[in-house]
């Protein structure tokens, strides 16, 4: 519906990610969340979102990027899955942006670690770079205990 | 999907309902062969069955059920009689219908199996070789006032002049009885028995459980508002909320009834299985059931199927005797089996009771040493309740033979299990010689369930309402109540050891900041196992919706889900069982005897100085005194156990015995010291000191064990012989505390020295 080329943007400890609008419910502010203990790392916690629990995960972490300083309180990216929704906590989040057009470059090859497998590639805008990411894959957690 | 596929599916669930309906049908016939209202309603089913499958040109079940619809339709009109052989000959044409429902379901087609001989046997027993019965269907509807005499004899005429139809249809074609009058007399006739088609419809589930959960955000929504409510002095706000919490409670008990199924859907399958089983076993076996409208949430219904059909067949199988037997003990030849349901305090039980030869306790026992599910000392102990209980431990199974019915691995603690997991429990009755009852008790519902809420490091838990068993306060004075055996927390309950669990330690988060000063112990049921939770507070009881986990934290087995709290935060609710797995509770519960020494270890700790040890002898003098008094501390010892004679093997030239689904090496411990074997050599029965080693298990054979004591060890003196680590006075004798590590790797290396080469020259 040419949503196709569409993407929700955020900003992650200073990079520009992108998620297909499609794959997107919806963008929150910071939400009161309850920790699970034993839970995998990169689980922050269980939001409420109007009365569905949904499980929200730090992408800094999942990513493997430094921690968010202390006292910023996160945006919600909640995303559509098979298994219900998911929040993914992002730092801030950015305009929807048409890259209809533009080329999915790959990924350079300094780029490692589990950023790189949860990134599906690279646009190159104007002034600065969308990284695509994959949400598959970043909710795609090795199995908990 | 075409419209097609659309009928074929319809069929199928339809036909299938018809035929689990039809097996109970069936074998209630044969109990009762007169019964007009059974037969009309199994020839119906068929005939269905028939006619859809013409329309769909499904030739091969078009054509058996056919030759069945004849069959039925001589039975329904009294000319035949239902004999054992016809009975039989029906219910494997309800197997070969299945048959074909599966395979058109799977290939869609009928298959390509032929039943000529079912067809062959169908079409032979048509033939009027027993008596009849002549009550023909034609007189029920004379006595209804739906036709005349004369009618039905006509019609009658017809059907023995070649017309195949049935006694109805050629009623209503021929003679013009009204098609409604017929339906009537029958609707009429199963009034109470099957349910009335022009007053229910079908619902998708998925529809249902939708509204299940959107009733349940109304209670949460619900939940929101009293709480907000509590607070205002508004009248008209206050009492608007006391109704809407009325309409929603009335409005959540209203759409769960939707989700209830009768028991009996799931009961309607045993007789069958009942007769097929006791056909098989040579018994006889009435089935009887009793509240079969008892209704339970479709889920747990789907749940309680399988535990239910195993306990059903365990009866039949081993509780139930067979006739001469029974006769010879004074009961009737048919054996009863009592299937009760009914609902008590917002929970469904269920009774499953036989009048058979009962539980052998003196069995049970013996075989539960057998197997080393317990220690035989421990069995000795036991009183019969404790006995009963024992069926249910993994890897317990009674029946001397494994018959192809039951004994196939799949044991009562399979049953067990999969009831606790709905939140259920079952227990187990049985007088020897006249039977055993089984009861369960599951709660009509798991979406929405009262829960405990409790507080630990800030954050609130709920926990189901069905494992909870008490609430422990312990005020700062009380906390040395709290005690330690090996650094693991314990509480005496009256006069009990309570393993403790800490939430916070559970869960491994740091505790909070109060956690010293008052200790609440939140006293719960895992299995056959109590424990006690230690949590900062406790907060309240609540009605809670039971909601599911993501997929990224499905495998956490502390959880059971989450739920929404009044004030909209979201609280973990906590699995019980996965819980007291994950803290290593359980894993003891299967092992009584641990938590026996360390009953046993705090009384010595009490009492400073004071040791369990186990007293045994070795080697005989020629007054047959024991030559050598050794003493072990109890808490080394894995396991004691007799181990009869005749079990001991060898495997080049080590004694062994197979134990715990293993091999045991055995070494005696004369041995190791050089001793003389002695008398104890041919003794009919070996007493042997299991102790479990890093290179696994060693049983070391003593020539008698003397005593268990626990006392203070008045002399002990370091000594310098090789095995002994000390000597001292115990009970007023001099005794050697033997070097167990030492024995232990020694016996061990004995062992595998003789086993190892075992493996190079088999």
């Amino acid at each position: 519906m040419g949503d196709a080329g569409r993407f929700c943007t955020f900003s992650l400890a200073g990079l520009l990610f992108g998620i297909e609008v499609r794959a997107v419910q919806e963008v929150l502010r910071s939400q009161a969340m309850t920790r699970v203990p034993l839970a995998p790392a990169v689980v922050s916690g269980l939001i409420n979102l109007r009365g569905q629990i949904v499980t929200a995960i730090d992408l800094r972490r999942r990513l493997g990027l430094e921690p968010r300083p202390d006292g910023a309180a996160p945006m919600n990216v909640v995303v559509r899955t098979e298994d219900g929704a998911v929040s993914l906590l992002v730092d801030e989040i950015g305009d929807v942006i048409e890259t209809s057009g533009e080329a999915l470059g790959t990924l350079p090859d300094t780029l490692t670690g589990e950023a790189r497998t949860l990134t599906r590639g690279v646009y190159k805008l104007p002034d600065r770079l969308l990284l695509a990411l994959d949400v598959e894959r970043a909710l795609a957690l090795p199995a908990a205990r | 999907m075409s419209d097609m596929d659309e009928v074929v599916r319809e069929f199928l669930v339809e036909s299938r309902e018809g035929l689990d309906q039809l097996d109970a049908d069936l074998v209630a016939l044969e109990r009762d062969p007169t019964d007009r209202e059974l037969l009309a309603r199994i020839f119906r089913c068929i005939h269905t069955i028939k006619g859809t499958s013409g329309f769909l040109a499904l030739a091969r079940l078009e054509a058996v059920t056919h030759v069945g619809e004849n069959l039925l339709a001589r039975l329904r009109d009294g000319a035949l009689a239902l004999t054992p052989a016809r009975a039989g000959a029906l219910l494997r044409l309800v197997d070969a219908v299945r048959e074909m429902l599966d395979a058109l379901e799977a290939t869609g087609s009928d298959g390509d199996r032929e039943y000529d001989d079912l067809v062959a046997e169908l079409t032979r027993l048509q033939d009027p070789d027993a008596d009849a019965v002549p009550r023909p269907l034609g007189e029920l509807l004379v006595e209804r006032g739906a036709a005349r005499p004369e009618q039905v004899a006509a019609a009658l005429a017809r059907q023995a002049g070649g017309d195949r139809r049935p006694l109805g249809e050629i009623l209503v074609e021929q003679d013009g009885v009204a098609a409604g009058a017929l339906q009537e007399a029958l609707r009429a006739q199963q009034e109470g028995r099957a349910p009335a088609s022009d007053t229910t419809i079908r619902v998708d589930v998925g529809l249902l459980d939708k509204l299940m959960t959107l009733v349940g955000e109304l209670v949460l929504a619900r939940n929101q508002i009293l709480q907000y409510s509590a607070g205002r002095a508004d009248p008209a706000f206050v009492a608007t909320s006391q109704r809407l919490d009325l309409l929603t409670t009335e409005l959540q008990e209203g759409v769960m009834k939707t989700r209830m199924q009768p028991i009996g859907n799931v009961w309607s399958k045993f007789p069958r299985v009942v007769r097929d089983l006791a056909v098989a076993c040579g018994k006889r076996v009435r089935i009887e059931m009793e509240g079969q409208e008892t209704e339970l949430d479709r889920t747990i219904l789907e749940a309680i199927k399988d535990p239910l059909t195993h306990i059903v067949r365990n009866s039949v199988d081993h509780g139930i005797e067979p006739p001469d037997v029974r006769v010879a003990r004074g009961k009737p030849a048919e054996g009863r089996l009592h299937l009760r349901a009914y609902h008590e305090g917002g929970q469904v039980n269920i009774e499953i009771s036989d009048d058979g030869r009962g539980i052998d306790a003196e069995r049970v026992r013996a075989k539960a040493v057998e197997r080393g599910l317990v220690s035989p000392e421990q069995a000795a102990r036991m009183g019969e309740r404790e006995l009963h209980e024992l069926i249910f431990l993994p890897g317990f199974s009674t029946a001397e033979q494994v018959t192809n019915v039951s004994g196939r691995g799949v044991g009562m603690d399979v049953v067990k299990t999969n009831i606790e997991r709905i939140g259920g429990t079952i227990d187990v009755q049985s007088v020897p010689g006249q039977g055993t009852t089984l009861r369960i008790k599951i709660p009509l519902t798991l979406a929405i369930i009262p829960a405990l809420v409790v507080t630990a490091a800030g954050d609130r838990y709920a926990i189901p309402q069905v494992n909870l068993l008490e609430l422990v306060r312990l005020d700062g004075a009380d906390d040395r109540r709290i005690e330690h055996v090996y650094g693991a927390p314990v509480y005496r309950l009256r006069g009990e050891l309570l393993p403790l669990v800490y939430l916070t330690e559970a869960l491994r988060v740091e505790p909070g900041a109060r956690t010293r000063e008052t200790a609440n112990i939140v006293v719960l049921q895992a299995g056959d196992r109590s424990f006690g939770l230690v949590v900062d507070e406790i907060n309240d009881t609540e009605e809670i919706v039971v909601k599911p986990l993501g997929k990224q934290l499905k495998g956490i087995a502390a959880y059971a889900g989450a739920t929404i709290m009044g004030d909209g935060r979201v609280a973990l609710i906590l699995d019980v069982l996965g819980l007291a797995q994950d803290a290593g509770v359980l894993a003891e519960s299967r092992d009584r005897r641990r938590a026996e020494e360390a009953e046993r270890a705090v009384a010595s700790e009490t009492a400073a100085g004071r040791r369990s040890l186990l007293l045994f002898a070795v080697g005989q003098d020629a007054r047959g005194r024991p030559r050598r008094r050794f003493a072990i501390p109890l808490s080394e010892i894995a396991r004691l156990e007799e181990i009869p004679a005749e079990r001991v093997e060898r495997a080049c030239g080590q004694e062994v015995v197979q134990y715990r689904g293993g091999i045991l090496p055995l070494v005696r411990l004369t041995e190791l010291l050089g001793e003389e074997a002695g008398a104890a050599r041919a003794a009919p029965a070996l007493q042997v000191v299991v102790f479990t080693g890093r290179d696994g298990a060693v049983g070391l054979v003593v020539d008698r064990i003397l005593d268990i004591v626990e006392e203070r060890v008045e002399v002990e003196q370091p000594v310098r012989q090789d095995l002994v680590s000390a000597t001292g006075v115990v009970q007023g004798q001099v005794t050697d505390f033997l070097d167990v590590r030492e024995a232990v790797r020694r016996a061990g290396a004995l062992a595998s020295a003789r086993l190892e080469p075992a493996a190079v020259e088999g």
